[in-house]
This record gives structure tokens, C-alpha cells and sequence, in this order.
């Protein structure tokens, strides 16, 4: 799904740069659930943005199916964001001013095939908080809410960084489940970012990333259940 | 209430957050309000006395081109028709005479105009309000002015004496009238109406000719003119053609007093209309852009995830332009709403001075749309570069957490003065200095809102000023008497002995044209004494100005008008006696505040008209306690055509003009506050919704309310002392900007600042601040730290 080849990201601070990838070649394939593990710093989150069109590599290319995303503009970019990705972000990144179901209707209005707010929130165990405003949610509700609106769309890739960061074990297996739950049902392949080692038994690839290399490829024979996932 | 709505997610978020920020939009919208308001109550009254006046002339045939003379035969008035251009020529006899009316002290001024007998005016027709026309056979019967009879309360059947050609005559009011020449009228040699001084009054056209020995006569003239025709060579011709008769030069509609007037009044209307307006949007406009540019920051991460979802710069673009344009159209609302008000009431001052008819107040759709328009355009400008650049956000930004700011020691602290300041001070002094841009345009917001102010507080002093300057400084005379004809001056003796009157001093007035070039004014030179002490010549400040050894001194007014200078020469015909036409320097000019002046020497004056001691008229001074006693005997006299008394004019310049005036200031004033309350508010509101995390955080630590208020307070304060010279510098440019479209060819505004405008200004602005410091110290007691520091935003 993904081929990303040779992926450069540099970062101009005042006299010094600061490389966040250097020359990491990367594939997806669909259906596939990947777990990226590396220290922090290590540019995790920066291969991340690349592949959902948030930002753009210094050097090299990534092509998503026939769209080859290094040389598309920022209108080609938001339309495949639109399209194909579904994000989970790190802090939530829930609008405030809108409610659990509002949230996700966000983008369940803007893309084609959507399934409802309410099945979306459903999937991830919130049907009783579709009226409840961020500022009502515990942070593992505001970040099953963030997957909700990241799947509702039924996307074809989900980019996940580090979902469950700032989560108990309880509520991180809950929304480590809705993530399998969502990958197998669906067929979306997902991309998870994770600084927890256990959290790489549940994915059909370990991708380890190292001061902007990949340092090591990893294929699970057998896949753990998100359930059984512990910390 | 606001979900089953079928609205989109995002015009829900839209919704909500103008929700959230709803005092801060309505302080915004506010200030748009009073803007548009402003707009509406202008354009309104310009639209309604547009249409009335255009109507009026038209329905009584307002002349095109007016001329007065000493008398002309009946017979001419076919050579007048055959002027090339003319389509009809009216003429007329007309007579200003002393009036004594009942109940009224002083004597009063009168115009008698004549009417034909059985058929109607063919120009200048009246309009009979009430009663009836003259009969034939009745020489006594008069329709008289609306304005002098509401002002007496007369009615039909009431009479007015009047001292007609040395005689005193009992005129009998059968009808009251209003014609379109006389909607604006003054008292002769005065500056403002006062309609219990002033009356016109029409008479059957021989009795007024007998009065006079104008039989066979006439010695006013109105025409009107084909459409093809040159205006100009219609009014040389006709000056031709009555030179011999005494011609005092033809006017063109547009100088006819009351149709000037009115014509001055509709542009300033006009100008004001749109200046004003463009003022207040302008300020709205920069607040809306702050209060944006910081809402919009405190949305970054928001932007970022929306980007991030797969929504356009585009639909972002426009989803934050709808704030601005929500904000613009409440405001709209509001204004159109308040101008209309407003309007009708500018509406009813305007009846009070203009005489119509009917003056009805209309607000047409077309200044509704145009205040709408013109405050969503402010409002898309105002927001444009805030929303273009917020939505530039890169959507990685998402994905990170927000990277702390980069502060560093502030000017006072690296001046080594680091160890007398507390930490709070050191957070408050480092925000304002870290954020150059913010911190200067919320400074220039106030500002702003202080130059409004300032210009409102300005008219005031202007005003004042201009009151001043005329009755203390310039007329220090108690009674100006106007002669019917030019007489010796040994006149002046049987003046002193009049009761009552300790000194005396003569003034010339001769009627001329004066022309530069091909532009030209027909205006009256006053020859005053060299050393004047009762009527002087005073610039706009009230600064005496020394009549010159010899040449001209003109008005600044009227050297523009004329394009001259000091040193070119002038043509002066004078229209009056031998008509003499000669050259004269202009050798200086008075920057005065009324109206077009020419002052001459009067021995220079007399040298040219060939004359001996003549005067048209005498300045008195007089022993207060024998006015009314000078006043009874002045009206007695024959000689005498005019009499204004200084006290009273100065009394009903106060009561009228100044009132009037002192209406629009209050609403400038009231918006102006509304602006600053606005403007201070909003600053203080964002800065509160920036920084109450930290706050929160800084309380969770252990800081007291009072030490975070300072953080936060402080800022607004030293921002709002920051603001307020600046705000009165920035006011006297704007004021300076209004008085100079001010400047028409009746008056202009002095500009004078005084210390109290300044004081008071600051006064405002600074409780403005006060007042919204309250509110966001309510707030900052409020602040809940849970909720501040659980959410990321
Ligand atoms: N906008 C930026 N400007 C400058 N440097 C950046 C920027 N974003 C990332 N970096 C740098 O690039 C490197 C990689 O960052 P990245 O966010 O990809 O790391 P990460 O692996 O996601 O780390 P973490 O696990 O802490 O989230 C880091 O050294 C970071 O400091
Ligand atoms: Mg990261």
C-alpha cells in the first residue's frame, strides 16, 4: 500500500539541522497492523506525518497506491487526508466546543462512505457519552473518541501515535482493542507508534526505528490478542 | 437545542465558539454598531432631505438664477425673456422693513416680497400652509412665513407692525406660507435663524409697488433656464442688461443663500456620512483583526487536527471568516436599528431649521444594504490576514504537543534591575516585551478608541471656541444697526444721543463682485476703521488681525475660492452708486471661522467709491440698563432697516446651534466609550483566555489571586498608559482630517485642543480599562483549575 524509499526529513534550527529520518525506506501492506517502536527522538512521529500526507520529506519519495504524496500539493495532500487516512493523534486532539458525536461528525460529513457518529462511537464502547463535551470525558474517552472520529470514515489506512501514552492499562486495552477490532473487521491496515514494548506482540510487523534509521524489521508469527496485552 | 439544528459539525463548532467568546463578539459587534449607526443616521437624513429638497423645488419652481437691483421699468422685462437660455423671467418687488411685534422687546426683520394678484408666482411659488391669499383690494393683507408665525404662535387674523418706507403700517396675516427660497433663513447680518426675529411676509404686488414707488417697477428678478442653456452667459447677459438699473450682480441657484445652505449641509451630510463611518469600521475592523489574530492562535491545534482530518484550507478559511461576518452582521443589526432611531431624530432637528413643506425621515433600502455591505466588508478585511494565516497551520502540528514559548529577560531585567522585581512582575514584563506585535496592537486598539474619543471631545472645544471668538473677541459691540441706504455720517451724532448709548462706531458696507481670473464671488467689502475696537477682524482662534495699511484683507475661505494670494490683485465692480470697477491688492488674508469676508480701509473704501463720509450701518455700545429703552426708540426709527443685538444672537446661538451640535457629540462621545469599553475588554478577555492555564498553573502552585491578577491586570494597565498619549495624538490627526472636510464655504471649525479634552479622554479610556479589569478579575476569582489545566486547548 505504502512505498516509502530513501525518506529524509531535516530540520533547520538557527545554525544547526536536526535529521528526524535519515533515509528510511518503509512499506505497508493492506490489512497489515504495524507497531513502530524506538526511543524518543528517534523519528517516529515524523515518519508518521510523512505518510499521512501531514508534512513532506526533505529527500526521497512515498507512494500511497497511485498517488505519489512527495510531489503532491497541499490541496492533493488535504483531499488524500480526506480520502484514505484516519489519524489518531497523540494529545487527543479533540475541537472542544463540540461534543463526542459532533466530533466524529466532523469527518463523517466530509468523506464518502462514512459509517454513523454513533456506530463509530459504538465500535469503541461510548455509546453511552455521545452528548458528553470533551472537557466531560476521562482522557481514555477523549482518545476513543479521537479513534472513533478516525475510523468512522472507514479509512483505508489508520495512523496511530502512541494512542495509548497516556493511559492506564485498563482503558489502554480498551482502546488497543478498538484498534484490532477495527483492523480486523475492517481490513485497515494501521500504523500504531508506541514507546511500549508489550504493546508490539499484538502487530503482524515490529518496525524499530533508531536516530532516524531503521534499525530492525520484525514479523510476529503469532499475533496476541489486544486483551492479552500487559504492561 | 443547538444539535437538532440541521447544521453542520463545523457551523456547530462555529456556533459554540462565538458562544464562548459571546462578550468579546458583542463588545466587537458593538463597535461595528456604532459605525454602522453612524453610517445609517448620516445617509438616511441625506437621503430624506435630498429627496424633499428635489421634490420642493421642482413642485414650487425654485428659480435658477436670482438678481436684485435699485429698480427697473416694467418694459424690460421682455428684453429679460429674450435672453438666450432663459425660459421664463419673473419679476418682483421686494422690501426689508423693521418690524414691532407683540410680546417681542426688540425689533425684528422683515421681508416683504410681492405676489401677483388672482394668478400664482410663475418661479418661486409659495406654498400656502393655512388661510388664504391676499385680496386685490386689500393693501394690508399679507401671507407670512411659518417659521416667524410658530414662533409667535400667529394665526390667521393676527397682525404685525412694520415700518414700511418711513411709515408705520399694520400688516394683517390671512395666510401662513413657505417657499422653497426661503427654507434656510437668517436675520440679516446674523449667522444662525432665529424665527421670532425674522419673518417673511407677501403682499399683492401693487400695494407692496405703492409702498415703495415701484409702480411700473420692479427691482428683483428670478429666471429659469431651458435646459440647453450656459448658466454663465445667461448671468452676464442679464448683469449687462441691468448694470444701468442698479443690478447687484446675479446669483446662480447654487449661491441663492437658503439653496447653498442646503446644498453645504447635504454635502457635509454626505462626506460625514462616509467619513465618520469609515472611522469607526476601520477601528472595528483593527480590534476585529486583534481579538482574531489571538483567538485564532489559541485555535492552532484545533486548525491542525481539522487540517489533519482532511478539511481544506479553504473550508477553514471560510468557517473562521463566518465569525467575523457573524460578528459584522449582528453589529449591523444593531446599527441599522440605532441609526434609524437616531435618524428620525436628526430628522426633527433638521425641521427645526430647515423649512419644508413636509420633511418626512425615510430610511431606504438602499443605506440599509449599503451599511450592511460596507460593515461585512470591514469585518472580511479587518479579518482576512488573521484567518489567511491562521489556516496556515501545518497540519503536523497535531501531532505534537504546542512547544513552550521562548521568552527571555526583559529590558528592565537585563538593565541589571532583575533583583527589585518579584517573579510575577518578571512574567508580566517578559510577556509584554516577548510578544512586540500583540502587545503594540492592543496598544493601538486603545489608542484608537481614545482618538475617537478625542475627536468627539474636540467638536466640543471647537464649538466653544467658535462661540468665543465671535461674541466676546470679535463682536464687542452690543447693537449692530443697519441702515436702509447709506447716509452722512452725521448720523453718528444722532446715534450717540440715543438712550442708552456710550460709544459709537460706523461701518461701510458696499455690495461688489469680486473676480480672480474667471472665478468670481459677489459678496459685500466692509470698511472698517483702522483701529476697529468694537467690530474686529479675528482669525478662528480669536486672535485679532490688524486691518492693513492699504489693500484687501480677505478670508482665507475666500482667497481659496478665488485662488489668490497676498500680493496678486483682485477685480473689485462695485454694484452699487457710480458702479466703479477697479484693481485692488489683496494684501492679507484673516484665517477666520464664517462665511466669505472682504474688509477694506474705509477711508479706502470711500476713496473708491468716490463718496464722502457714508455709512451703512453703526456698531453701538451700550449702558445695560437702558437697552430695552434703546431698543423701543431703534424700532421707532425710519432710517433704520436692521438691528441685531449681540446678546441675543449670542443666546440664540447657544440655545440652537450649539444644542444641536451638542446632540451629535453626545452620540460621538457614547460610541466613542463604546469603543473604548469594546476595545480595553476585548484586550483584557484575551489575554485572559490565552494565559489562564498558566494562571491555573501558577495557582495550583500556590500563588494568590491577587499575585495572578497583577500578572494579568498589570499588563492592561501598563498596555491602556501606553495607549493613551498615543490615542490623543492619533485623535488630533483625525480631528484635524474632520475639521478640514469641515471647511465649506459658511463656516469652519477651529481646531483647538484644550487640556480638558485630554483629561477627559484619559478619563474615559482609563475607566474603560478599570471597568473591564473588574470583569476579568471576576473571572480570574472564577477560574476553574480543574477544567483550565484538564483540557489541552
Ligand atoms: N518541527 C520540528 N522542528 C525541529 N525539530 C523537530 C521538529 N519536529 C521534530 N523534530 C526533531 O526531530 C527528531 C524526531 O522527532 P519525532 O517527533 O519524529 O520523534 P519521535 O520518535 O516521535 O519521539 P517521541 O517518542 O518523543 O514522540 C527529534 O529530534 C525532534 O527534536
Ligand atoms: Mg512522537
Amino acid at each position: 500500500m505504502f512505498t516509502a524509499r530513501g525518506l529524509t526529513k531535516v530540520y533547520p534550527m538557527g545554525d544547526v539541522v536536526v535529521h528526524a529520518l535519515r533515509g528510511v525506506d518503509f512499506d505497508l501492506f493492506p490489512g497489515e497492523l504495524v507497531v513502530l517502536l524506538g526511543p524518543s527522538g528517534s523519528g517516529k512521529s515524523t515518519l508518521l506525518n510523512v505518510l499521512g500526507g501531514l508534512d513532506v520529506p526533505t529527500e526521497g519519495h512515498v507512494v500511497y497506491r497511485d498517488h505519489n504524496l512527495t510531489e503532491a500539493g497541499e490541496a492533493a495532500l488535504t483531499e488524500y487526508r480526506r480520502d484514505h487516512v484516519g489519524f489518531v493523534f497523540q494529545f487527543y486532539n479533540l475541537i472542544p466546543s463540540l461534543t463526542a458525536r459532533e466530533n466524529v461528525s466532523l469527518v463523517t460529513e466530509i468523506s464518502t462512505d462514512p459509517m454513523t457518529p454513533e456506530a463509530a462511537l459504538e465500535l469503541v464502547g461510548l455509546s453511552g457519552r455521545l452528548d458528553h463535551f470533551p472537557a466531560q470525558l476521562s482522557g481514555g474517552e477523549q482518545q476513543r473518541v479521537a479513534i472513533a472520529r478516525a475510523i468512522a470514515k472507514q479509512p483505508d489506512v489508520l495512523l496511530c501515535d502512541e494512542p495509548t501514552g497516556a493511559l492506564d492499562i485498563t482503558t489502554g486495552v480498551v482502546v488497543l482493542e478498538a484498534l484490532a477490532k477495527v483492523n480486523q473487521e475492517l481490513g485497515t491496515a494501521t500504523v500504531v507508534i508506541t514507546h511500549n514494548a508489550a504493546i508490539a506482540a499484538m502487530a503482524d510487523r515490529v518496525v524499530r526505528l533508531a536516530d532516524g534509521h531503521v534499525s530492525g524489521v520484525e514479523r510476529n508469527r503469532t499475533k496476541v490478542a489486544a486483551r492479552d496485552v500487559t504492561w | 437545542m443547538v444539535s437538532r439544528l440541521p447544521l453542520s459539525a463545523l457551523d456547530r463548532k462555529l456556533l459554540r465558539d462565538l458562544w464562548g467568546m459571546r462578550s468579546q463578539a458583542l463588545a466587537i459587534a458593538l463597535v461595528m454598531a456604532a459605525g454602522v449607526s453612524m453610517y445609517v443616521t448620516y445617509l438616511s437624513n441625506f437621503d430624506s432631505l435630498r429627496r424633499t429638497v428635489d421634490t420642493y423645488y421642482e413642485q414650487q419652481r425654485l428659480a435658477d438664477v436670482f438678481v436684485t437691483l435699485k429698480r427697473a421699468p416694467e418694459r424690460l422685462t421682455d428684453r429679460l425673456r429674450n435672453i438666450p437660455g432663459v425660459e421664463v423671467a419673473d419679476t418682483r418687488v421686494v422690501a426689508s422693513v423693521t418690524l414691532d411685534v407683540p410680546g417681542l422687546n426688540e425689533p425684528a426683520a422683515g421681508l416683504l416680497v410681492s405676489v401677483p394678484s388672482g394668478t400664482r408666482p410663475l418661479l418661486n411659488d409659495v406654498f400656502l400652509r393655512q388661510g388664504r391669499w391676499p385680496d386685490a383690494g386689500r393693501p394690508d393683507e399679507v401671507l407670512a412665513s411659518e417659521a416667524f408665525c410658530t414662533a409667535h404662535g400667529f394665526e390667521p387674523g393676527a397682525s404685525v407692525a412694520a415700518i414700511i418706507n418711513g411709515r408705520r403700517r399694520n400688516l394683517r396675516i390671512v395666510g401662513i406660507a413657505l417657499a422653497p427660497e426661503f427654507v434656510y433663513s437668517i436675520p440679516p447680518g446674523e449667522m444662525i435663524p432665529d424665527d421670532r426675529r425674522f419673518g417673511v411676509f407677501w403682499m399683492e404686488r401693487r400695494a407692496l409697488a405703492a409702498a415703495y414707488n415701484m409702480e411700473g417697477g420692479f427691482n428683483q428678478v428670478a429666471f429659469s433656464l431651458t435646459p440647453a442653456a450656459q448658466e454663465a452667459e445667461v448671468i452676464a447677459s442679464v448683469d449687462r442688461l441691468l448694470e444701468p438699473y442698479g443690478g447687484l450682480g446675479a446669483i446662480p441657484r447654487a449661491r441663492q443663500f437658503s439653496a447653498w445652505t442646503l446644498e453645504n449641509e447635504l454635502t457635509q451630510l454626505q462626506t460625514f456620512g462616509f467619513l465618520v463611518p469609515l472611522i469607526f469600521l476601520a477601528v472595528a475592523a483593527f480590534v476585529l483583526n486583534v481579538a482574531m489574530v489571538r483567538a485564532l492562535a489559541l485555535q492552532r491545534p484545533q486548525i491542525a487536527a481539522l487540517k489533519a482530518l482532511g478539511y481544506s484550507n479553504r473550508q477553514l478559511a471560510w468557517h473562521y471568516l463566518k465569525w467575523a461576518l457573524a460578528i459584522a452582521l449582528t453589529g449591523a443589526a444593531v446599527g441599522v436599528a440605532a441609526g434609524g432611531w437616531l435618524g428620525t431624530a436628526m430628522i426633527e432637528l433638521y425641521n427645526q431649521y430647515f423649512r419644508f413643506p413636509e420633511l418626512e425621515y425615510r430610511l431606504s433600502a438602499d443605506v440599509v444594504i449599503g451599511a450592511v455591505a460596507f460593515s461585512l466588508v470591514a469585518a472580511a478585511l479587518g479579518a482576512r490576514s488573521a484567518v489567511s494565516r491562521a489556516v496556515q497551520v501545518p497540519p503536523a502540528e497535531a501531532m505534537r504537543p504546542e512547544a513552550p514559548a521562548h521568552y527571555r529577560q526583559s529590558l528592565l531585567e537585563r538593565a541589571g534591575l532583575s533583583r527589585y522585581l518579584r517573579p510575577t512582575t518578571r512574567m508580566l514584563l517578559r510577556t509584554l516585551e516577548r510578544q512586540p506585535i500583540r502587545t503594540g496592537a492592543s496598544v493601538l486598539g486603545i489608542a484608537l478608541a481614545g482618538a475617537v474619543l478625542f475627536v468627539g471631545f474636540v467638536f466640543i472645544d471647537a464649538i466653544t471656541e467658535l462661540v468665543d471668538s465671535e461674541f466676546q473677541v470679535r463682536m464687542r459691540q452690543d447693537v449692530t444697526v443697519s441702515f436702509v441706504e447709506p447716509r452722512s455720517a452725521r448720523v453718528l451724532y444722532d446715534m450717540e444721543r440715543l438712550p442708552g448709548v456710550v460709544y459709537v462706531e460706523t461701518q461701510r458696507t458696499v455690495p461688489v463682485r469680486l473676480r480672480a481670473g474667471h472665478r468670481e464671488r459677489t459678496l459685500a467689502i466692509t470698511g472698517l476703521p483702522r483701529t476697529p475696537t468694537l467690530n474686529r477682524v479675528i482669525d478662528q482662534y480669536g486672535h485679532e488681525t490688524l486691518m492693513p495699511a492699504t489693500g484687501l484683507l480677505l478670508s482665507s475661505i475666500l482667497a481659496e475660492v478665488l485662488r489668490v494670494a497676498p500680493g496678486d490683485d483682485v477685480t473689485v465692480e462695485v454694484l452699487e452708486g457710480a458702479r466703479p470697477v477697479v484693481r485692488l491688492p489683496v494684501a492679507a488674508l484673516v484665517d477666520d471661522a464664517m462665511g466669505l469676508q472682504a474688509y477694506l480701509a474705509s477711508d479706502e473704501l470711500h476713496r473708491l467709491m468716490r463718496e464722502g463720509n457714508l455709512v451703512s450701518g453703526a456698531y453701538l455700545q451700550v449702558d445695560e440698563a437702558r437697552m430695552s429703552d434703546l431698543e423701543a426708540r431703534l424700532k421707532l426709527i425710519p432710517a433704520v432697516a436692521g438691528v441685531a443685538l449681540t446678546e441675543t444672537m449670542r443666546q440664540s446661538f447657544r440655545e440652537t446651534m450649539a444644542e444641536n451640535i451638542n446632540i451629535q457629540i453626545f452620540i460621538n462621545v457614547i460610541f466613542a466609550g463604546i469603543i473604548a469599553f469594546g476595545v480595553v475588554y476585548n484586550a483584557a478577555r484575551i489575554s485572559l483566555s490565552e494565559r489562564s492555564r498558566e494562571l491555573a498553573s501558577l495557582r495550583v502552585l500556590g500563588f494568590t489571586r491577587q499575585e495572578i491578577s497583577l500578572i494579568l491586570l498589570g499588563e492592561l494597565g501598563i498596555v491602556t498608559a501606553v495607549s493613551l498619549p498615543l490615542g490623543s495624538l492619533i485623535g488630533y490627526g483625525l480631528s484635524w482630517l474632520i475639521v478640514g472636510s469641515f471647511a465649506s464655504e459658511v463656516y469652519r471649525i477651529p481646531l483647538v485642543v484644550r487640556a480638558s479634552t485630554i483629561a477627559w479622554t484619559w478619563i474615559v479610556v482609563a475607566t474603560a480599562a478599570v471597568l473591564s479589569g473588574l470583569v476579568v478579575r471576576r473571572r480570574l476569582d472564577q477560574l476553574d483549575l480543574v477544567a483550565v489545566l484538564k483540557s489541552r486547548e
